[in-house]
C-alpha cells in the first residue's frame, strides 16, 4: 500500500537529509528564522499603532474622540501619547501577554459587544475598571514611561500638585491612576468607585 | 470795553462747536481699540488661568468664592463629579481643600440632605476660575466695611 501524504511528510521530517548539505540547511533555517521573526514583529508593531486602533469605529467614535480634547492629544508643545503608549506595555513579554488578551477585543468587535454608543456606555465601567486594575497592579507603569517621578520638579508644580506628589506619590501610598482617572477619556458612572462616591 | 451778552454767546457757541472736533481728532481709548463698530477686531489671546491655590478675598459674605486653580477638563456630569473628589465632606481631610458649604447640602425647602444637593451640582454656575489679566476698567466697588468706615470718618468718629 502506498503511504499516505501525511506519513511521507512525517518520514521526510524525521529522517536525515539526503539531498541538502548540513550547511545549507543551517543557513537556510537561520535566514528563514530572521524573515519569520522580523515578519512577526512587524505585524505586531502594525497592530500597535493608533491608526490600527481607530480602524474600528468602536475606538474611533468613542475613546479616540474623547481623547482629542485632552492634554494627551492636544497641548502647547505638541508631544502626545497614542493609544498603545498607555494601553500596551512596552516591555516585550508583557506586550505579548496584553496582545493575547486583546484577542478578546477582536471577538467583541465581530459580535458587536459595544457597536453603539449606548452599548459602550453601558459597558464602560467594566472596561475602565480593567484598565484601572492593570495600572494599579503595575504601579502606573505606562504613565511612568514618560512621567518619571525622579524628574518631577516640584517647584514647577502648583501647590496642591506639589503636596500630593511629595507625600502620597513619593511614599508609594498612591500611584498615578489613584487620582488621575478620566484624564484621557470621559469617566464611566463613578458611583461606588473609591474616592468618587 | 466789556463784551456784551451777544459776544459771550458767540464765544460759547464757538467753543461748543469746536469741542467735538478736537475729541474726534484724538481717538478715544476704548476697549474696542479703534475697531469700527460694524467690524469685529482680532480675538485677544486666551490668558493663563491663575493656579496659585491661594484663597482670594470676598467682596461680601455671601459671595461664592472664586476657584484658585485650573479646572481644565474637569468632568462634572451625571457620571462623575471631579470637584467633589476633593471638596466633598468625606474627602477634605485627604485633600485639605475647603468643604462645600452647608448651604450646598440643603434642598430648596431648607432640608439638609446627606450630600451635595442636586440644585448645587454644577459648581461653575457660581464658582469660576480667574485669569491672569490686568483689569481693562478699574473696579470702584466698595465693600460694606469700607462704606461704614467712610460714614464714620465723615462724622468725625
Amino acid at each position: 500500500m502506498k503511504p499516505s501524504w501525511l506519513a511521507r511528510c512525517w518520514r521526510a521530517m524525521t529522517s536525515p537529509s539526503r539531498h541538502f548539505s548540513l550547511g545549507f540547511l543551517t543557513l537556510g533555517g537561520f535566514v528563514a528564522g530572521i524573515v519569520f521573526w522580523g515578519g512577526f514583529n512587524t505585524a505586531v508593531e502594525a497592530t500597535n499603532t493608533e491608526k490600527f486602533c481607530i480602524g474600528c469605529h468602536e475606538m474611533r467614535d468613542n475613546v479616540f474622540e474623547e481623547l482629542r480634547a485632552t492634554i494627551h492629544y492636544n497641548n502647547r508643545s505638541g508631544v502626545r501619547a497614542t493609544c498603545p503608549d498607555c494601553h500596551v506595555p512596552h516591555e516585550w513579554v508583557a506586550k505579548m501577554g496584553r496582545k493575547m488578551q486583546a484577542s478578546k477585543e477582536v471577538w467583541g468587535h465581530l459580535f458587536g459587544t459595544i457597536d453603539t454608543r449606548e452599548k459602550f456606555l453601558d459597558k464602560r465601567l467594566e472596561l475602565a475598571a480593567h484598565e484601572w486594575a492593570r495600572l494599579k497592579a503595575n504601579d502606573s507603569l505606562e504613565c511612568r514611561n514618560c512621567h518619571g517621578f525622579q524628574f518631577m520638579d516640584y517647584t514647577r508644580q502648583s501647590p496642591r500638585a506639589r503636596h500630593s506628589h511629595s507625600t502620597a506619590l513619593a511614599s508609594g501610598a498612591a500611584t498615578c491612576i489613584d487620582c488621575h482617572k478620566g484624564i484621557a477619556h470621559q469617566l464611566p458612572d463613578m458611583r461606588g468607585v473609591a474616592g468618587w462616591e | 470795553m466789556r463784551p456784551g451778552p451777544a459776544a459771550l454767546c458767540g464765544w460759547l457757541a464757538l467753543v461748543l462747536l469746536t469741542l467735538p472736533v478736537s475729541v474726534a481728532g484724538q481717538p478715544l481709548a476704548t476697549l474696542r481699540h479703534g475697531v469700527p463698530l460694524d467690524e469685529e477686531g482680532p480675538a485677544p489671546p486666551i490668558p493663563p488661568v491663575e493656579n496659585t491655590d491661594r484663597k482670594r478675598e470676598r467682596s461680601y459674605p455671601m459671595q461664592a468664592p472664586t476657584i484658585p486653580h485650573k479646572i481644565d477638563n474637569y468632568q462634572v456630569d451625571r457620571y462623575g463629579h471631579k470637584c467633589m473628589t476633593c471638596h466633598a465632606r468625606g474627602r477634605v481631610e485627604a485633600s485639605q481643600a475647603p468643604m462645600i458649604s452647608v448651604t450646598h447640602f440643603m434642598d430648596r425647602d431648607g432640608n439638609f440632605l446627606a450630600t451635595l444637593s442636586p440644585r448645587r451640582y454644577f459648581c461653575n454656575q457660581c464658582h469660576v476660575p480667574q485669569h491672569e489679566v490686568s483689569l481693562p476698567v478699574q473696579n470702584r466697588f466698595q465693600d460694606a466695611e469700607q462704606l461704614i468706615r467712610r460714614r464714620l470718618d465723615a462724622q468725625g468718629r
